[in-house]
């Protein structure tokens, strides 16, 4: 892979996800937004993709995480090829999580109702989803907001609650779109910080993407794309 | 749990919509219950009606209607007289008019007939009946809108007539009707030496094939039908049966598409939520039944309420003086049963365009939908 670059301790771990020369384009390849990506990312490594918006960040995430199709090139989570269908649908219940920069939570819901969709999606069990539900909001500090609904909630809850709900079945990987943009700096960082804290944790590989060089430089690598390409990938 | 919720709150975010799609629901089944009972218990009457104390009907072959039928008075004798007959009665139907009642039923019938035989005579005795010219008996009902006792005289038709008798029978057709003895009834409608019907009761009902043949041997223009049988073919009734459940359908045809806009226009506001559910892993399936499960609950509450109002409204019909004894509104479980899967049916064809088009959403376009 031309764009990995490894610290010697995650040069031990195994690869999970990884794009080889995709391409990505739209309405019959007049939009062109991804141009041959290469890359690869290992367990536990924390990965944040930076560059100028309308670069790519996002398309290859919604690619890595199986919400949309190269068209051309390769994906692969955990050795196997990302496709449709099945495939796609066990990467989104079991071994991907998303989190977005608008939290992209159902208002109407309650914080609680809110994270256990996901494992309503997946048949989790109710008293293990709400065990696991417990443990996320612990931690996330959202326990006394449990039964609340999402619009009683603040933005940075709101984005912890978005965090809980993608963590809910215990995915290998993270996914996170800008997943501070909404929120004004220092809850920018409490979040980001909360966030490096539990993929630490639960040895999850966090891929995200960000316009904060701030906190990119708290990832593993920095990965720079320019024009549908990696044109840069650094340790930090 | 969840998914309940999910169901129950999308449709509580627009109650007034959801409301107007009940109540679409709801008036169909009310409509339908209401016609399919009323139209069968009256078909249920006018064949009671008919079949008084016999099993099979003789009649006029290929007639549109009994009152078009002619039984030759030859062939009642004959018939009469066959060995297998226990009786045979018969009877001409007429439609006369009086001062303000366009249209009263006239039953032409011999003194045996069990409709003058079995009444409760509420005036006047049955041996007069047929001892005079001019001469009616008076059905209950018929008696009150034609406010006369025994000793009036009444103008139908054409004619004036004392009135000799007032019977009650179980029939609302009957006791809206007037009785005459058969000659006079065959004079007045200038039918002389026929009938309309000949009804026959056998002494075993295993000749019911042999007498069938045997009507059918020695007199080819007749017909005779055991009264099942007559029921399912007499094309009056099957017309009757056929209007009330075209009107149901239509109804609930008009209510399934209600459940549909409701249904679309609850996918299409909320297209962001469906991608949402996508992204965390919600199959085609899952959301399909999800939409389903919103149509179903809007069919399932409009559908009970339906059948609350439809019996309200049956009750209601059967407790106006007026339409006493014409109303045989027994609600038949089999109608439930009916108008409750042609609702459910409804409710699932009102869910399949929006279900289909929740299927096709993809998340990575609709997040961007604002």
């Amino acid at each position: 892979m031309s764009n990995c670059v490894l610290t010697p301790a995650l040069k031990k771990t195994a690869v999970v996800v990884s794009a080889e020369d995709v391409w990505k384009s739209y309405d019959d390849e007049t939009i062109q937004v991804l141009n041959g990506v290469d890359f690869e990312a290992r367990a536990g490594q924390t990965v944040a993709l930076c560059g100028p918006s309308g670069c790519g960040k996002s398309t290859l995430l919604h690619l890595l995480g199986g919400l949309d199709h190269p068209t051309r090139g390769r994906v692969t989570v955990n050795g196997k090829p990302v496709g449709d269908g099945q495939g796609s649908l066990h990467l989104l219940r079991h071994e991907v999580g998303f989190v977005f920069q608008l939290h992209n939570l159902i208002a109407d819901l309650t914080l609680e109702e809110n994270c256990l969709i996901p494992t309503v999606a997946a048949g989790t069990s109710r008293s293990v989803a709400l065990e696991r539900l417990r443990q996320l909001t612990e931690r996330t500090g959202l326990t006394h907001r449990l039964k609340h609904r999402i619009q009683k909630l603040s933005g940075g809850e709101r984005q912890r609650t978005a965090l809980c709900r993608a963590l809910m079945n215990r995915p290998r990987i993270l996914l996170a779109d800008e997943p501070t943009g909404s929120l004004d700096e220092r809850t920018s960082r409490q979040i980001f910080d909360l966030l490096l804290e539990l993929v630490a944790t639960e040895g999850i590989t966090l891929i995200m993407a960000t316009h904060d060089h701030g906190l990119a430089q708290k990832c593993d690598r920095l990965v720079e794309m320019r024009d549908g390409r990696i044109c840069e990938s650094s340790l930090t | 749990m969840i998914f309940l919720k999910l169901i129950l709150t999308n449709l509580g975010r627009h109650r007034i919509r959801t409301l107007i799609s009940v109540a679409g629901i709801a008036f169909s089944v009310a409509a339908m219950l209401t016609v399919v009972t009323i139209l069968q218990g009256a078909v249920g009457m006018f064949s009671g009606l008919l079949s008084a104390d016999s099993q099979i009907l003789v009649f006029e072959r290929n007639v549109s209607d009994l009152f078009f039928s002619s039984v030759p008075d030859a062939a009642v004798k004959d018939i009469q007289g066959w060995s297998m007959v226990q009786h045979a009665n018969p009877v001409l139907f007429g439609v006369v008019s009086s001062l303000d009642h366009p249209i009263i039923t006239c039953f032409g019938v011999t003194p045996e007939d069990a409709r003058i035989h079995d009444a409760a005579w509420l005036a006047g005795t049955r041996s007069e009946f047929g001892t005079g010219a001019n001469q009616v008996v008076l059905g209950e009902r018929a008696a009150e809108f034609l406010n006369a006792k025994v000793g009036s005289k009444v103008s139908i038709g054409h004619g004036v007539f004392s009135v000799i008798g007032i019977i009650r029978t179980k029939n609302g057709f009957e006791d809206g009707g007037v009785f005459m003895p058969l000659r006079s009834a065959q004079n007045f409608f200038h039918k002389e030496g026929t009938s309309s019907v000949l009804t026959v009761k056998l002494k075993s009902r295993n000749d019911q094939a042999a007498f069938k043949s045997q009507v059918k041997q020695r007199y080819p223009a007749l017909i005779a039908l055991q009264d099942q049988e007559f029921d399912r073919s007499y094309s009056q009734f099957r017309i009757l049966k056929a209007t009330a459940w075209a009107v149901g359908a239509c109804g609930l045809l008009l209510g399934g598409l209600g459940v549909a806009n409701t249904m679309i226009m609850s996918v299409f506001t909320r297209i962001r939520e469906i991608a949402i559910l996508r992204v965390n892993g919600f199959s085609n399936g899952q959301i399909a039944a999800m939409i389903f499960g919103e149509s179903g609950v809007v069919s399932l509450i409009g559908t009970v309420a339906g059948l609350l109002i439809g019996a309200a409204a049956i009750v209601a019909l059967k407790l106006i003086p007026a339409l006493h004894g014409y109303v045989d509104a027994d609600i038949q479980p089999l109608v439930v049963v009916a108008v409750v899967f042609l609702a459910c049916l409804t409710g699932i064809a009102g869910g399949l365009y929006p279900a289909f088009y929740a299927m096709r959403i993809r998340a990575v376009e609709a997040l961007r939908f604002e």
